[in-house]
């Protein structure tokens, strides 16, 4: 199913979330990786290391009713595959993350950013499984 | 002061991952869609992030006093292209394209309140745990044939 193309807004949330990277290397000279963020709050390696990732979550979770106030309705989240899918796409993604070491914001936006090779060579590689991935679910399994 | 700040700037995060669409998981999945019904939208938010990111990084980065509330910058340290690394990226990148969910779009989309962010991240937080165990075992088997 077709979704509304929309440059402009993806481009400013796009540069929100550069600002975002920026601000928190200036304040706390941290990558912003959700995946490791989330990582230490599992496993967090001190009280006040536990407390600033857990008001960054806190900031994030209110990132949408922010934009519910300014524009009336909660940002778009349309969810088209079936729990089962979102289960084991879920599992998946934990476990490719703590071995692949970041995730989208991490590899694809900071570690990028720092022209890191390691970085590089792990979004290519998912933007490429990613990719197949969706194409044969919609092309292969589903065609 | 410290933590009214940090609040903020998830709370930038949070709201660039809510307009971006990067929350949004048909938008997601239709961005890798090129043979079908494909939304270029997300090329604007990677190109977006990146180009702010960079150019930021380059003031920040050099600061001779290093960040503002710690005593220096923590930069991954890491350079080896391994089969972790490579591996890893590909099994997210599969999980991805399966649920249209990474965790740096679903952590912010909790606040929209839907059932179907909490049961990517429980499903999340799980394979956190099976991976950190799987690590531990071949650690284990390391030590033990060493």
């Amino acid at each position: 199913m077709e979704t509304v193309f929309t440059p402009i807004q993806s481009l400013s949330g796009g540069v929100l979330i550069g600002w975002a990277a920026v601000l928190l290397m200036l304040t706390m000279g941290r990558i912003m990786g959700a995946t490791g963020i989330l990582a230490g709050i599992l496993s967090p390696s001190s009280s006040s290391d536990l407390t600033w990732r857990l008001v960054f979550l806190a900031g994030m979770v209110m990132g949408p009713l922010v934009v519910m106030l300014v524009t009336g309705s909660l940002p778009e989240v349309s969810v088209r595959v079936s729990t089962p899918a979102l289960i084991i796409g879920g599992v998946i993604v934990g476990i490719g993350v703590t071995f692949g070491s970041g995730c989208t914001s991490g590899h694809g936006v900071c570690g990028m950013a720092r022209l890191s090779k390691r970085s590089i060579v792990a979004t290519l590689t998912f933007m490429l499984t990613t990719g197949i991935t969706v194409f044969v679910i919609r092309h292969v399994i589903g065609g | 002061m410290r933590l009214i700040l940090i609040f903020a700037i998830g709370l930038i995060f949070g709201i660039g991952i809510s307009i971006s669409g990067m929350a949004n998981p048909a938008k997601v999945i239709n961005f890798f869609d090129i043979a079908g019904t494909w939304d270029p939208s997300l090329m604007f938010v990677m190109g977006g992030a990146l180009v702010t990111t960079f150019i930021g990084y380059r003031f920040v980065l050099p600061r001779p006093t290093g960040p503002v509330f710690e005593s220096e910058f923590q930069l991954p340290t890491a350079t080896r292209l391994d089969t972790r690394l490579i591996g890893g990226s590909a099994l997210f990148g599969i999980g991805w394209g399966i649920a249209g969910f990474c965790p740096g779009g679903a952590l912010p989309a909790l606040g929209t309140g839907r059932s179907e962010v909490f049961i990517f991240v429980c499903a999340l937080i799980v394979g956190i745990f099976v991976a950190r165990a799987v690590n531990t075992a071949l650690r284990n088997r390391q030590t033990a044939s060493a």
